[in-house]
């Protein structure tokens, strides 16, 4: 989370309504450790990761909805292999992420 | 602490001021959302849903903290151990690792480079005050013109696990006493720069200053892993490798050659 703070910072005292996505679990090979963050603002801007690339543009798509609702989840991304064109973690590993809107 | 502030605010703040602080979240059960900022000493701000909840995970928070660990553990909605009706996110945001570098030489400046790319927070250290300048090291935190047993006698007691001493001064004037005044602390890795020939004179004076066989074994001397670096960079490269190998107790080899987890 330190490496976001400059943007909460900023989006938060614009006004901007901010969804953070935190890797909470993990199982097998996956490429970040728990704790590693990404923020989505309400208009799609984005700062940090939560894994190598695989699953940052799935996890856009559910925060904006966590948003638009107002409600925490955890999310879950596993395997996906190259037939299903799924999203997935390409390294064979699952990670689990809590998404929430960041009003606390 | 102002009471007026956000969870959010006090947490950023603690993190940008590197007061060690852990933040604690349901993710999963009845209290899903709740949160609880854990300090080291002083009284948690925010609730998990109940007073016993709290109290159970201020503790666990607290121990992992100190070991600068971030996971998930599972409780009972009152802080039960062996149930899983609430699970929580506890991440740690512990200050930054130290390293101090002992000896203000070549090598000094890019281990300082590699070990900022790291996280870790940089001291060197070398008594001789021509050498030991900021102008010299501008990547480092703190340039301290002393010698190595003065400024581990002052703060060598704050050293644990994570942090870590490099003594690139090659000289047995200075690293003898830097060696020995190193094994007194926690300090959770000690290397000790030195070709074979250096490294076998050093052994005998550091037993003649009374170093024993335990002592012995806790050095990596000659520093760093054997890659064949050459030039300062690729030295630094070998040194903080090493660090990170005896950190997850891995013996190094290449991927190529081995099989299992490469993160776990």
């Amino acid at each position: 989370m330190k490496e976001l703070l400059d943007d909460l910072d900023r989006w938060r005292g614009a006004g901007r309504a901010v969804a953070m996505a935190r890797v909470v679990d993990l199982e097998g090979s996956a490429p970040r450790a728990a704790g590693a963050a990404m923020a989505v603002t309400e208009d799609g801007e984005v700062s940090g990761s939560v894994s190598g690339g695989c699953v940052e543009g799935a996890v856009v798509v559910e925060a904006l909805d966590v948003l638009a609702k107002g409600e925490r989840r955890m999310v879950t991304f596993g395997y996906s292999d190259d037939e299903a064109f799924e999203v997935g973690l390409t390294c064979g590993g699952t990670i689990h992420l809590f998404i929430e809107p960041l009003d606390w | 602490m102002p009471a007026e502030q956000s969870l959010f605010e006090q947490l950023r703040d603690a993190i940008r001021a590197e007061v060690p602080v852990a933040l604690a979240t349901v993710v999963e059960g009845s209290f899903t959302g709740n949160k609880l900022i854990v300090w080291r000493d002083a009284e948690s701000e925010g609730t998990l849903g109940n007073a016993d909840l709290d109290r159970v995970v201020t503790r666990d928070a607290r121990g992992e903290l100190a070991a600068g660990r971030t996971g998930m553990r599972h409780y009972g909605l009152h802080g039960e151990a062996r149930e899983e009706a609430v699970s929580v996110f506890i991440e740690s945001f512990a200050p930054p690792p130290r390293m101090l570098i002992f000896g203000a030489v070549d090598f000094t400046a890019a281990l300082a480079r590699v070990a900022k790319v790291l996280g870790y927070r940089v001291t060197v250290c070398d008594a001789r005050a021509v050498f030991a300048t900021k102008s010299r090291f501008p990547m480092a935190d703190e340039v301290v013109v002393d010698w190595p047993d003065r400024l581990l006698a002052e703060v060598g007691g704050d050293l644990g696990e994570r942090d870590v001493v490099c003594i690139l001064t090659h000289d047995a004037k200075f690293d003898v006493p830097a060696v020995v005044a190193s094994l007194a602390t926690d300090v959770g890795y000690i290397g000790v720069m030195g070709s074979r020939r250096t490294h076998d004179d050093r052994t005998k004076r550091l037993i003649e200053a009374g170093v024993d066989e335990a002592g012995l074994a806790r050095l990596r001397s000659p520093i760093g892993l054997d890659i064949g670096a050459r030039t300062p960079e690729e030295t630094a490269v070998s040194i903080t490798a090493e660090i990170i190998a005896r950190r997850t107790g891995r013996d190094a080899k290449s991927l190529t050659v081995t099989d299992g987890p490469i993160h776990g």
